[in-house]
């Protein structure tokens, strides 16, 4: 009776691999509550940490409303939400958007705040563009922190994502919960395990990506 | 410039009524102390700072005038640590500015690398990211940057300050080089008085709070500083530091013993006088460069051996004096552009070409003001 034993036995029952209970369908829903939370908290913190940043004002602001999304807890959050908006996805995404807005902001923030000024004034005194120099100056070298930031904002969603499962939705969590409540710990072990793999999955893509996205010449290799 | 102001949001007064004409196709030096002004006084004419009060002309034209990219597309602008961007290869960091302006990716390269070649850049370099670069090869990368996209204005603050003195005398002379060819209008701006001197067609020396103390060719400056404010600021040998300015075609050679590097005991004490033009004699002058640094060459005993030479009508007075008091003797060797040993020459020889060049200089001052009388 031991952990392993509990991920052996919930791997290898054939029962958990189909039907709209099966291991790949929570593992789809799991992955495209993620995705749209990220997606929909990039759009807010992305945009409004490269402008701040950029113009280096707001900083404090910021910080503030960064601190309070983070002191917000999200099981709260969600049985507030459903109480005001009845159940359904919106409940649920409000707070991994809430989750997950703070370290995308506050790191782009803060990534293009240390950006080295002297090749942005180089690039003002050559007469280019403000916006070119957000995107084609400061961009590239922050992309390191930015994608950082990202990066731990969708760990924290992949982990936090399970909650859908508490109003009645699908997701990784649905193993979890359910499995407690029949205390089959079974379920409850390979639900967990479900999650960790695929944090360590989100962790490795984000890897990759910045291989890809970021230049030799930032790498420094 | 006409009576420019620039007051920051602070209440700062960085620049006082500073009024400058900038000579076309020449380099103006603005030098002075650390916070005297220098850096906004630059920032001014591509509109970086706005000025509070005055108006800057660009060939007569008010640069308010045209839009703030455009007039800033038609200047150079060089800074002190390169700002060169991190995530592009050298090529395309020296290909900014033509892409910005609609260039072809290919073109913009070609013309990149035109460029490294005209500022002294290995083209193995190209493809090389900034930080694979040291600091002087970065400085290189920043000049040709600017130079891209043919602007006639220059506008440079501080380039050399960051590296070390020997890779900065090679880039001041390439500098100089790169503007007898090109013949940009040069704005330079440094804290360093013999960088100044060594670069500036006109130099313009500031003082704390943003005035103006003088503005001079090198050579003036030198010789009559306007008050004791630009004299402690030049430092001190000024004097000698003039006869940089005298050409030494003039000094009158005479023949005399010049003693090989290699020669021994013997010849020393009964030292046969070579000949102008003498093959050793030219070995000798070859020999005496080659020895500077570990003084290899003094193997042959206590030879009282001149280290340097002259080049009479390439070099200054300045290099000749050195010679003479660098050579246990007093006398300098003077040699021709192949080393070959030409005469000797005095330090009191010397010493009369300076008094002679001297009086020229007063006799040319006091003509000035008989044309200005
Ligand atoms: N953005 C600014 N705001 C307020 N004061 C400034 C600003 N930039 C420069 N100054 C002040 O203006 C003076 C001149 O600065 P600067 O032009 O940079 O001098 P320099 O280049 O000769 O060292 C200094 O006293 C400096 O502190
Ligand atoms: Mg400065």
């Amino acid at each position: 009776m031991n952990v392993l034993n509990f991920v052996n036995a919930f791997f290898s029952d054939s029962a958990h691999w189909h039907g709209y209970d099966g291991i790949p369908a929570r593992l789809g829903e799991h992955v495209q509550y993620t995705l749209q939370a990220l997606l929909l908290a990039a759009a807010i913190g992305l945009p409004i940490g490269l402008v701040t940043g950029h113009y280096g004002r707001g900083g404090n602001a910021l910080s503030l409303v960064a601190t309070a999304g983070r002191a917000l807890p999200s099981f709260g959050l969600l049985v507030l939400m459903t109480t005001l908006l009845g159940f359904g996805m919106l409940p649920v995404m409000i707070p991994l958007v809430v989750l997950a807005v703070p370290p995308i902001l506050v790191t782009t923030y803060e990534a293009m705040r240390s950006v080295d000024p002297s090749p942005v004034d180089a690039a003002r005194g050559m007469g280019m563009h403000e916006s070119r120099i957000l995107f084609q100056v400061e961009l590239p070298v922050a992309l390191p922190l930015i994608l950082s930031g990202l990066r731990s904002a969708a760990i924290q969603i992949v982990s936090t994502a399970t909650i859908a499962a508490y109003v009645s939705l699908g997701g990784l969590g649905r193993y979890i919960v359910d499995g407690l409540y029949q205390r089959n710990y079974e379920k409850v072990v390979g639900g967990a395990t479900l999650v960790a793999v695929l944090a360590l999955v989100t962790l490795a893509l984000f890897w990759a990506v910045a291989r890809v996205a970021v230049s030799p010449g930032v790498r420094r290799r | 410039m006409e009576s420019v102001t620039k007051r920051y949001p602070d209440g700062t007064v960085a620049v006082d009524r500073l009024s400058l004409e900038i000579p076309d196709r020449s380099i103006t030096v603005l030098v002075g102390p650390s916070g005297c002004g220098k850096t906004t006084t630059l920032r001014m004419i591509n509109r970086m700072v706005e000025p509070s009060e005055g108006t800057i002309l660009l060939d007569g034209e008010d640069i308010q005038r045209q839009p703030v990219t455009t007039l800033r597309r038609s200047m150079g602008y060089v800074i002190q640590n390169a700002g060169l961007f991190q995530h592009r290869t050298i090529v395309d960091n020296i290909a900014t500015v033509p892409r910005m302006l609609g260039w072809g990716k290919q073109k913009a390269r070609a013309r990149a690398a035109e460029l490294m070649e005209r500022v002294g850049l290995d083209a193995a370099l190209a493809k090389r990211y900034p930080y694979q670069l040291s600091g002087g090869q970065q400085q290189r990368v920043g000049v040709a940057r600017a130079l891209a996209a043919d602007p006639p204005v220059l506008l440079m603050d501080e380039p050399f300050s960051a590296v070390d003195p020997v890779v900065r005398k090679g880039l001041q002379d390439e500098l100089l080089r790169i503007q007898d060819e090109l013949g940009k209008t040069i704005v330079f701006v440094t804290h360093d008085i013999d960088e100044a001197i060594k670069l500036g067609t006109m130099v313009a020396v500031m003082r704390t709070g943003g005035h103006l103390a003088q503005y001079a060719p090198p050579a003036e400056l030198l010789s009559s500083p306007a008050d004791t404010f630009v004299e402690d600021f030049l430092g001190g040998d000024r004097g000698i530091r003039r006869l940089s300015f005298f050409p030494s075609g003039r000094l009158e050679l005479t023949t005399g013993p010049v003693i090989p590097l290699d020669a021994t005991a013997e010849q020393i004490a009964a030292p046969t006088p070579l000949p102008p033009g003498d093959r050793r004699g030219r070995q000798t002058a070859r020999l005496e460069r080659a020895a500077r640094p570990d003084g290899r060459g003094h193997q042959a005993g206590p030879a009282p051996v001149p280290r340097a030479t002259v080049r009479p009508g390439t070099d200054s007075l300045r290099v000749a004096l050195d010679c003479a008091v660098l050579s246990p003797t007093g006398w300098a060797v003077a040699v021709d552009t192949d080393g070959r040993v030409t005469g000797v020459v005095s330090q009191q020889t010397i010493g009369e070409a300076i008094r002679s060049a001297h009086a020229a200089g007063r006799d040319d001052e006091r003509d000035d003001e008989k044309v200005a009388g």
